[in-house]
């Protein structure tokens, strides 16, 4: 049995913030809702709480009808983007009040509490008030709270935004472990793509309150379905660059005339966008069928053990990931190469047409 | 040199503040023929007969009673019913709350004198005058607006988020209303009924009016000692100062939050 959501659209002052959205989310599943700001994570998180009410369409769980059912009456647990705990309670008594309101016996509570404050590792602060934590152990109690309550649906709102870098990885690295054994439908909203693919299980890419495309996130990453879908998914956005199909051959952009190869094979002659990852554009030339680009160079930006450089060919702005950290000087002439292997093709809608078999390839 | 100026400064300020009280004070403790028949800075013979005769003469404290009686009745009547209006302005949008939200401060701007004669009126009505309640609802005419205004400052400063999580954890209203969030707001609820006790007390002409007897304020009283033979000054300056000594010990308890009620809970 699963939660069914039914054409769900929700206006507020005749503005959408959710379009019609239907999805089918497996009991045991983790469930990744990938989006920019504004593109209708939270609208969508607080339709499935039942802090909301959808405008039209129904949300059932387990084939029973939930869509007017107010919140206390379901079985969910959320964690907020702030770091929402009680400041008047303790940890422990944060942690333990889910249990308090459903009578659970206080050996039990206390066993839970317990147990779950170990997993966080917050079990040496159950005494102190929230504001004498850290935002990071905040946040660890808002999860403890959620965590122990076993609700049959955990929802997590952007849970790691506010925390530092360093905060977010270490938590990041921990979610996988702690939402692995558990029999309910978690739902983990979020901006960042590495998030979504460091968490694996399903993602829903959202963009303007639609659902683009929902699947195992490795496959929505290797097929995405539309050129937004890809852009969304990955970070640096992908790169798109028009070219032209014509009699077994390729042209993209300015570059030279390539052959058709591999994947690409099956193309009809015509226009098509294709996309490139920007960590598969290169700044030196690896194998002979690379395509050459004369670029200038706009932007170097150095993030963290990377360089960003970005690039314009022929009106285009690229983004170009390269591992080390490089200076360069601003109109550069320079040139970057792809490996045809590695193009995604969508037609003129904006569809997927073929996508590398990156199956047997390294996900990066 | 800077320092030593603000000081001086600050010395006669205070001087000039505190003058008229001390002279109450100095009053207060002396007869009335030396109050009138000798100019002295300080009690030469202090004497305690006028702070013993209002504490033994049932006219006089009686007064000091029906004050703090009617002006607790206000401070409760006014919190009881600000809470869930502040909660509803501060967390749900209706039609027209905006317009209801401020025309309720309207309400503080007119004179109660303006309110007097209707007040009067309709208590008589219903058999009111002359009671304690009668001046504690006639006094919530403004003390209700502010304590709403001033509350809603507090509660909006919670995030609506932890509503929320006590409404997902399954806290039914009144219980999350009370273990949550009344101690979260508990320092705006005292500020509220520091607000609401000083109106009450201070507020002479309702409280005078609505009352005859049994409920006379120890405003009223104080007036009494005007006399064919003239004012009684000792015992006038020692119910004074008798009159000051509770706001000071209320203000006291609420002195580190006072600045955010003047600003009405926003900051």
């Amino acid at each position: 049995m699963a939660m069914v959501i039914q054409n769900v659209s929700k206006r507020v002052a005749n503005e959408c913030h959710i379009d019609d959205i239907s999805l089918q989310l497996e009991p045991g599943t983790f469930n990744v809702l990938l989006g920019r700001t504004l593109s209708g994570k939270t609208s969508l998180m607080r339709l499935l709480a039942g802090l909301d009410k959808p405008t039209q369409g129904r949300i059932l769980m387990n084939g029973r009808d939930l869509t007017g059912v107010p919140v206390r009456k379901r079985d969910v647990a959320m964690v907020y983007q702030q770091f929402i705990n009680y400041p008047s309670m303790s940890v422990y008594q944060n942690i333990a009040s889910p249990l308090r309101l459903a009578k659970v016996a206080a050996a039990e509570i206390d066993r839970k509490v317990r147990e779950v404050a170990e997993m966080l590792r917050i079990d040496n602060l159950l005494e102190r008030l929230p504001v004498e934590l850290s935002g990071g152990q905040q946040q660890r109690t808002a999860i403890a709270r959620a965590l122990v309550k076993d609700a049959e649906l955990l929802l997590l709102d952007e849970p790691l935004v506010n925390l530092d870098y360093k905060l977010r990885e270490e938590l990041r690295a921990e979610m996988r472990e702690i939402f692995k054994r558990r029999d309910s439908i978690v739902v983990y909203a979020t901006t960042e793509p590495p998030e979504a693919l460091a968490l694996g299980g399903n993602t829903a890419v959202l963009y303007e309150g639609r659902l683009e495309q929902f699947g195992p996130t490795v496959e929505v990453y290797q097929h995405p379905q539309t050129s937004r879908i890809a852009q969304a998914f990955s970070d640096p956005a992908m790169n798109i660059v028009a070219g032209t199909v014509d009699a077994g051959s390729l042209r993209l952009g300015e570059a030279r005339q390539v052959p058709l190869q591999q994947h690409l094979r099956g193309l009809a002659p015509g226009n098509y966008r294709f996309g490139m990852r920007a960590n598969h554009l290169q700044l030196q030339r690896n194998s002979a069928a690379d395509i050459e680009f004369q670029t200038s160079i706009g932007l170097a930006e150095i993030s963290g053990s990377e360089t960003f450089v970005h690039v314009v060919h022929n009106g285009d702005a690229w983004t170009v990931q390269q591992p080390g950290i490089h200076q360069y000087q601003l109109d550069q002439q320079l040139q970057v190469y792809v490996d045809p292997a590695r193009l995604y093709v969508f037609d003129l809608t904006d569809q997927l047409v073929v996508s590398p078999d990156n199956a047997s390839r390294q996900l990066t | 040199m800077k320092f030593q100026k603000r000081t001086i400064g600050l010395i006669i300020y205070f001087i000039l503040l505190l003058l008229p009280i001390y002279w109450m004070l100095n009053m207060s403790l002396r007869t009335n023929a030396d109050i009138l028949s000798v100019f002295s800075f300080y009690p030469q013979e202090p004497t305690i007969d006028n702070y013993l005769k209002i504490f033994t003469d049932k006219s006089w404290y009686s007064g000091y009673l029906n004050s703090i009686y009617y002006v607790s009745m206000n401070v409760v009547i006014s919190l009881l019913t600000a809470l869930p209006a502040a909660y509803a302005f501060s967390r749900y949008s209706f039609l027209g709350d905006k317009h209801l939200f401020f025309w309720l401060l309207t309400n503080r701007m007119a004179p109660p004198a303006v309110f007097l004669l209707p007040f009067f009126q309709l208590y008589s009505t219903f058999g009111l005058i002359d009671t304690h309640f009668a001046v504690a609802l006639s006094h919530c005419l403004f003390n209700v607006p502010l304590a709403v205004w001033i509350l809603e400052g507090f509660m909006s400063g919670i995030p609506r988020e932890i509503d929320e999580m006590a409404y997902i954890d399954g806290y039914s209203f009144p219980r999350f209303f009370l273990t949550i969030f009344t101690p979260l707001i508990r320092t705006g609820i005292g500020v509220t009924a520091f607000f609401c006790f000083m109106f009450s007390w201070v507020e002479l002409l309702l409280a005078r009016t609505l009352t005859t007897t049994a409920a006379k304020p120890i405003a009223a009283t104080m007036t009494r000692t005007v006399s064919a033979s003239g004012l009684d000054w000792g015992l006038l300056a020692a119910a004074g100062i008798l009159t000051i000594v509770p706001g000071a010990l209320v203000i006291y308890f609420v002195r580190n939050h006072l600045a955010k009620g003047f600003a009405l809970g926003r900051v």
